[in-house]
């Protein structure tokens, strides 16, 4: 038998809340994306303590599919990343001002 | 948090094991976090990343999700933070970065301030709720252990078979779209000298080259090809055109 699952979400919330100070602080995109991963790990953590907690395999299903989005979100992401480096040979995210219309 | 520690002792359900290996992945978890936001190396990031991600497996393991923990690690530290890391690489951006630097005033304080507040709100409406509302094992129940396994399987193909192949789909739209955007652009190529990489490779070293492009392509298009443009400035480019076009010819 486990912890009780508040410890298990304020955690989860406390991942979170650096994922998001990250995202917002940071300026390298790879890093960026990093705390985005540490986000949605965090919202992993939020579905399997639910999935526990109410005994239902449903949160385990949809951390499943949590998993496929992160990884296409990856691929695509980096493949930006990729592409606007052979332009402007600088992973910033002040440098992508130049998008501005 | 005392209050909840004491019931916790008082309970004799969760071990004294339970709770040092929550501590344990919670150390886990939160010094691989801050280590990917306060890193000024992108290597260490994903490094630390990595950390982070072995902790939640130990947590996904400590709470009966044992499947989720081994795809967790094979797809996440094995998978995502590779191709990070092949990114970082590739890019060759793997050197220390200037952090301390802040060219939007007053952006940090209030990031960290928006945040702090919103997660203190978000705990407070949690703890106010009592955490998990809802009706209890409406879809399929938990199983534990290697059951789980079995029901993860029944709930996807059946009660989510429909986002499972909407899932088929938007893996197969995230490749080529990465394999659209990573490629180099082909009008590169062809804005040195057009007529020159369309004409000659065709005509003259085609089916030279798509036997062997590594050693035909650089030498034959250069004594055909240079003379005309005639800067020698150019001859950087000019085995990139006769290495991409024979590819193009050949298919």
């Amino acid at each position: 038998m486990s912890l009780p699952g508040d410890w298990y979400l304020i955690l989860a919330a406390l991942l979170f809340s650096i994922g998001a100070i990250g995202l917002l602080v940071r300026r390298n995109v790879l890093v960026m994306f990093m705390c985005i991963e540490l986000m949605l790990n965090a919202a992993n953590l939020t579905f399997v303590t639910f999935s526990r907690m109410l005994g239902d395999i449903a949160g385990q299903a949809v951390v499943f599919f949590v998993l496929v989005v992160a990884a296409a979100e990856v691929v695509v992401g980096l493949g930006i990343v990729v592409a606007i480096f052979r332009r402007r040979s600088s992973a910033t995210a002040d440098d992508l001002h130049v998008m501005k219309g | 948090m005392s209050g909840s520690l004491a019931a916790l002792l008082a309970t004799s359900h969760p071990t004294v094991a339970d709770a040092a290996v929550f501590a344990v992945g919670a150390l886990i978890i939160l010094v691989g976090a801050l280590g990917v936001v306060l890193s000024r190396n992108p290597v260490h990031a994903a490094l630390s990343l990595v950390t982070t991600l072995f902790g939640v497996a130990l947590l996904f393991i400590e709470q009966n999700a044992d499947f989720l923990a081994a795809v967790q690690i094979i797809v996440y530290a094995g998978a995502i933070v590779v191709l990070f890391l092949f990114v970082i690489m590739f890019l060759g951006v793997d050197r220390n970065e200037n952090i301390e630097s802040e060219p939007l005033k007053g952006q940090r304080p209030l990031a960290i301030l928006l945040i702090v507040v919103a997660s203190a709100s978000l705990i407070a409406l949690g703890v106010s709720a009592h955490w998990a509302t809802g009706a209890h094992q409406v879809t399929y129940p938990t199983a534990g252990g290697y059951g789980d396994v079995r029901q993860i399987g029944k709930s996807v193909f059946t009660t989510y078979l429909y986002a499972f192949e909407a899932t088929a789909a938007l893996l197969v739209i995230a490749v080529v779209g990465a394999v659209i955007l990573a490629r180099r652009p082909p009008r590169d190529a062809g804005v040195a000298d057009p007529p020159e990489a369309t004409g000659a490779p065709a005509g003259v070293d085609g089916p030279g080259a798509t036997a062997a492009p590594d050693t035909a392509g650089p030498a034959t298009p250069a004594p055909g090809v240079v003379p005309p443009v005639a800067p020698p400035v150019v001859t950087p480019p000019e085995p990139v055109a006769g290495g991409t076009v024979p590819e193009e010819v050949a298919q």
